[in-house]
């Protein structure tokens, strides 16, 4: 379970995020939509501890993921993460991509990571990329590897940072797809999207961000298709005009 | 064949026939077996003090860079502020200076070490910034993308930020280690018998001028062209 107690987030003088208050239950799905500047992508980085908070706690299973305690980079691979430019290592290889976390962070050898890391580049449909280098593909397939490499951290927990936000048009469906697919296997995900159809389609919850609050938050139905407050049906008429 | 192959045959045919010309130039001059004996031992000094200077300048260098791209503005001045001081002095000055105050504090340093301190701290100014660029090249997204697969700092910085901001910056790597190599000439002013000192003075004794500098920039080229070459060789190897 991820849970999210007033907290508080601010860049020098400016308030991102103004007390949010937030529950994913496991096998839950949270869409997060809203204009940019509402501090949805921060409230995501204070989830793995990207970005450090000013007041307020993050738990993740009972571990409050912002105490000096916490071993931050165990936590982490409980939880994985894709960003929106997709940041694959131009350096290694699909399958090296894939396979590196595993190695040196928890330790696997080098077959045993390769195994995890091949089983996750089918599972997204690039089982015919291993020896590719991610420079040589499509922003959708470098997206697609960003996922696999995260899955292959066997992690608890995924949040995505609108990951089809910088894609070509025709390349944000197969992304889309492989969320899709996560969902049905019973994933916990946390997705800052711009994709409002997607969001109404697969979420559980959906949360309006607005300046640094939670405006409205509630099941696809009450967010997306009857929004109560004035802010999210004028941020709704925007965005799918 | 290819163009390549033909371009090395076309440069051993060139540096055999000049290396036939320099064998009878030198049985025609007054140069004798030791005088060449004691210019391979200049040689060997000028290999040993570059490669010695590029080594711990290199080393110190990797260090500084971490700490100019890590650290706040006040050990950032501290450290700029000395390494622009080296960067900016020329080599020769430095030297001189150096070896004055290693005699006035009469601290018994060989002359080696002095130049050898000297060009290592001129190689890890340079290097310095070569680091700092290099790091600076690998994008924050990147690096936080790694910190979010449970990757700690070392490891991110040397699976992700070392591969990648090497092949970044190497090139201009090379080309500090070749400047280097041809500035330890410059050890020559304290009395360090480098290949140019020796060379001078195998001049003043032989009148040989002409054919001493020819054989001596031949030298410099023997060591600085592999150096290049592989560098070419690596730089396509490492090429994303």
């Amino acid at each position: 379970m991820i849970e999210l107690k007033k907290v508080h987030k601010s860049f020098g003088d400016l308030e991102v995020l103004k007390g949010i208050d937030l529950t994913v239950e496991k096998g839950e799905v949270l869409s997060v939509i809203g204009g940019s500047g509402s501090g949805k992508s921060t409230m995501l980085y204070c989830v793995n501890a990207i970005e450090n908070i000013q007041s307020g706690q993050v738990m993740v299973d009972d571990i409050s993921v912002h105490d000096k305690r916490t071993n931050i980079n165990t936590l982490r691979q409980k939880i994985g993460m894709v960003f929106q430019q997709w940041n694959s290592f131009p350096h290694l290889t699909v399958l090296e991509n894939a396979a590196l976390a595993p190695q040196i962070v928890l330790g696997k050898s080098k077959s045993e990571a390769e195994k995890i890391a091949k089983e996750q580049l089918d599972h997204v449909g690039l089982g015919d990329k291993f020896k590719e280098y991610p420079t040589r593909m499509s922003g959708g397939q470098q997206q697609r590897l960003a996922i696999a490499r995260a899955l292959a951290m066997e992690p608890e927990y995924m949040l995505f940072d609108e990951i089809t936000s910088a894609l070509d048009p025709e390349l944000v469906g197969e992304v889309l797809d492989t969320l899709r697919l996560l969902r049905k296997e019973g994933m916990t995900m946390i997705c800052v999207t711009h994709e409002i159809a997607f969001a109404r389609e697969v979420s559980d919850k959906v949360a309006f961000f607005h300046k640094g609050v939670i405006e409205e938050i509630g099941t696809p139905e009450q967010v997306i298709v009857n929004p109560q407050k004035e802010r999210t049906q004028q941020f709704l008429s925007k965005v799918l005009q | 064949m290819n163009k390549f192959k033909l371009k090395y045959i076309v440069y051993s045919i060139i540096i055999l026939y000049f290396s036939f010309k320099a064998y009878v130039s030198i049985k025609a001059s007054t140069l004798t077996v030791y005088d060449l004996e004691f210019l391979l031992e200049g040689l060997e000094r000028t290999v040993y003090i570059s490669v010695t200077a590029i080594i711990i300048g290199t080393f110190f260098g990797i260090i500084f860079g971490w700490i100019k791209s890590n650290s706040g503005m006040v050990t950032n001045l501290f450290v700029s502020g000395f390494l622009d001081i080296l960067r900016s002095v020329p080599l020769i000055i430095q030297f001189i200076l150096f070896y004055a105050f290693m005699g006035i504090l009469e601290i018994d340093i060989s002359v080696f070490w002095v130049g050898a301190i000297i060009l290592s701290a001129y190689t890890a100014a340079f290097v310095t910034e070569v680091v700092r660029a290099g790091i600076d090249s690998v994008s924050q997204t990147t690096r936080r993308a790694a910190r979010s697969l449970g990757m700690t700092y070392w490891q991110d910085y040397r699976y992700i930020v070392f591969p990648l901001g090497l092949r970044a910056v190497f090139p201009s790597w090379i080309s500090i280690v070749l400047s280097v190599i041809k500035d330890s000439a410059l050890v020559s002013v304290i009395g360090y018998l480098e290949i140019l000192k020796t060379t001078e003075e195998l001049i003043s004794k032989t009148q040989e001028a002409l054919l001493l500098l020819i054989g001596v920039g031949f030298f410099y080229f023997i060591i600085s062209y592999p150096i290049s070459l592989y560098a070419v060789h690596l730089e396509r190897k490492l090429k994303i």
